[in-house]
């Protein structure tokens, strides 16, 4: 029984471990200020991985979030995070700050 | 205060589902209101334990911390589940026939509600410590505490209930098929929580996508509607899906009922068997 269940969890956590990808990207950087993003717009060749650095200058949290991209991720206050995109269809993909989004508005274009 | 209350809803409502599913699939378990309600429990606490720790974790693995954290807890979610379904379907005979032996057998040793508590924990911990966080934010920028707290009471009642009618919806399904439904549904539950899981390890660029969106189906259903939500607490719905999450969906799906066939296969109609010791828990007479 342990090791009918150990094989059903183990399968998909090996594939993990075995895909490990690495090598360089090239970096965006974003600031968010204000509850702000500048640039708030972010031009990336299409069919390209793109590492996005969010440098959040605010002192409260802030989740990155965009459904097109399909990318979530909590920046705290005077801190930064990196988001992996890509690689993308050509178009624009909205992205937000889901805890300020009034204002906290972005756009990623892909060409 | 509209916002904070969408905002709160949509956390809660995630939760509230995976809560009402481990509720309905732990019916006629004596002493799964105790499981259940510690896991609550345990959630609350463990997220605002995560919460406070929330520059630790994202600062971890150069940036990729929070990715890793939220991967693994899917993953061990995904796991417990994967458990708890087993035990269900080699035990799933004799507790269709005879609820009261299921009580005894949990007692008797094997314990799948305790697996189910930390599903239940995982599910809140996750939500809910992005609740604390966005609650944080809102107070230290000032916004006004009437506003705050009127906001998310009401995503909070909102998306209990939600929960609560998925519960007594479930509970509708007749008895004779009620384990068999809501372990089909915890199998796609977990499912889903490694494909999400592995979502989180792409993002963080640690796995390859296997083509960074299979298909677009956010016309039909966008990610952040109602339908997206449900669906996405349910099976881990994407509406652009990785090739490595429908691959982490197939597996886990394939393997639990590959190994659920195997167990019909070993295990024909209780008789002594020898060399597998887990597998006898003969109901107690009487």
């Amino acid at each position: 029984m342990k090791r009918s269940i150990l094989l059903a969890v183990s399968a998909p956590m090996l594939m993990v471990l075995a895909g490990c990808s690495g090598g360089d990207i090239p970096e965006q950087t974003l600031v968010l200020e204000n509850h702000k993003f500048t640039p708030d717009q972010i031009d990336i060749p299409h069919g390209q991985k793109v590492k996005i650095k969010v440098e959040n200058r605010d002192d409260a949290y802030e989740e990155f979030d965009s459904d097109s991209l399909g990318r979530e991720k909590v920046i705290p206050g005077k801190s930064s995070g990196v988001v992996v995109i890509g690689p993308l269809e050509t178009g624009k993909y909205p992205f937000m700050g889901e805890y300020h989004h009034e204002t906290a508005q972005g756009l990623v274009v892909v060409q | 205060m509209l916002g904070t209350a969408l905002i709160v809803f949509r956390e809660i409502f995630e939760a509230s589902l995976i809560v009402s599913i481990v509720a309905a699939a732990t019916r006629g378990l004596s002493s799964r209101l105790r499981w259940i309600g510690g896991g609550i429990l345990a959630g609350i606490l463990g997220a605002m334990l995560v919460a406070g720790f929330a520059d630790v974790i994202a600062n971890f693995a150069s940036g990729v911390g929070q990715e890793i954290f939220n991967a693994s807890v899917l993953f061990a979610a995904a796991g417990m589940i994967t458990w708890h379904v087993l035990w269900m379907s080699s035990h799933g005979k004799a507790m269709a026939k005879d609820l009261g032996s299921v009580s005894a057998a949990v007692k008797s040793g094997a314990r799948p509600p305790s697996a189910l508590l930390f599903v239940v924990a995982i599910a809140i911990l996750r939500e809910g410590s992005e609740i604390v966080l966005f609650m944080y934010g809102l107070a230290a920028g000032g916004s006004s505490m009437t506003t705050l707290i009127a906001g998310s009471a009401l995503g909070f009642i909102a998306g209990i209930a939600a929960g609560t009618a998925l519960y007594f919806g479930l509970l509708r399904i007749p008895p004779g098929k009620m384990f068999s439904a809501t372990n089909w549904l915890l199998i796609l539950v977990a499912a889903g929580m490694a494909s999400q899981g592995a979502h989180f390890l792409i993002q963080a660029d640690l796995i390859p996508a296997l083509g960074s969106q299979l298909w677009n189906t956010s016309a039909l259903v966008a990610n952040g509607s109602m339908a997206g939500q449900t669906l996405h607490a349910l099976i881990g719905y994407d509406a652009r899906p990785t090739g490595m999450q429908i691959l982490f969906f197939i597996a886990v799906i394939a393997g639990i009922g590959l190994t659920m066939s195997l167990q019909r296969k070993s295990a024909p109609p209780p008789k002594k068997k020898s060399g597998n010791p887990e597998a006898v828990t003969s109901p107690q007479p009487g």
